[in-house]
C-alpha cells in the first residue's frame, strides 16, 4: 500500500465511527457532506471526521480506498458503509441506528 | 463540464441492460442530477456493490464531470408493493 493508504487504513481502523467529508462537521463545506453530518447527529452518534479538503492525498486515496468516486464516505468498525445517498436509505430503514449502536430515543 | 440526463441513462443502459432508469436534474443545470435504477440484475448485490455497478457504468464521471448524482438503486420486487 502506498503512504496515503496506509494512512486512510490506520484512521479507518483507528476510529470506531469516522467520517471523511468536505469541511468538519460544524461546517461542512458541500451539500452531500452536511446531509452525512445530519444524519449522525440525528442519530446521536459519537464520530470522527476527517476534512478530505485539507489533504489532497487523503481526498485522492479515499476514492482508491473504496472503489468509491464521491465524498462523504462513512466506515464503522473498519468497514466501508457508504456515501450519504446509502446513509439516508439506512437511516430511513432504522439499519443506520443499529449500525452505528445509537440508542433507541 | 456539465452532462445531459439522455447521455447519463444511455451509459447507464449499456452497462446494465435490464436497468429502468429515472433520472431528474435537481438544478436545472445539467450538473446536479438524482438518478434511481432498478435492474433485475442488482439482486443479491449488496447496496454498495449496486452504486459501484452504477458508477462503473459511468466510467469514472461521477466525482469529476459529473460533480453530484444523488443516486438511488433497487431491484423491482422491492418496489412492488
Amino acid at each position: 500500500m502506498s503512504d496515503a493508504q496506509n494512512r486512510i487504513d490506520e484512521l479507518v481502523k483507528s476510529n470506531d465511527i469516522v467520517l471523511f467529508m468536505k469541511g468538519t462537521a460544524l461546517f461542512p463545506q458541500c451539500g452531500f457532506s452536511s446531509r452525512a453530518v445530519a444524519i449522525l447527529d440525528r442519530l446521536g452518534a459519537t464520530y470522527e471526521t476527517v476534512d478530505v479538503l485539507q489533504d489532497a492525498e487523503i481526498r485522492n486515496g479515499i476514492k482508491e480506498y473504496s472503489d468509491w468516486p464521491t465524498i462523504p464516505q462513512l466506515y464503522v468498525k473498519g468497514e466501508f458503509v457508504g456515501g450519504s445517498d446509502i446513509m439516508m436509505e439506512m437511516f430511513e430503514s432504522g439499519e443506520l441506528k443499529q449500525l452505528v449502536g445509537a440508542e433507541a430515543e | 463540464m456539465a452532462m445531459a440526463a439522455s447521455e447519463i441513462e444511455r451509459l447507464i443502459k449499456v452497462s446494465i441492460p435490464d436497468a429502468d432508469v429515472t433520472i431528474r436534474d435537481l438544478a436545472g443545470d445539467g450538473d446536479h442530477y438524482a438518478a434511481r435504477v432498478v435492474a433485475k440484475s442488482f439482486e443479491g448485490m449488496s447496496r454498495i456493490r449496486q452504486h459501484q455497478a452504477v458508477y462503473a457504468a459511468l466510467g469514472g464521471r461521477v466525482g469529476g464531470e459529473l460533480h453530484a448524482l444523488q443516486l438511488e438503486t433497487a431491484v423491482p420486487t422491492e418496489i412492488e408493493t
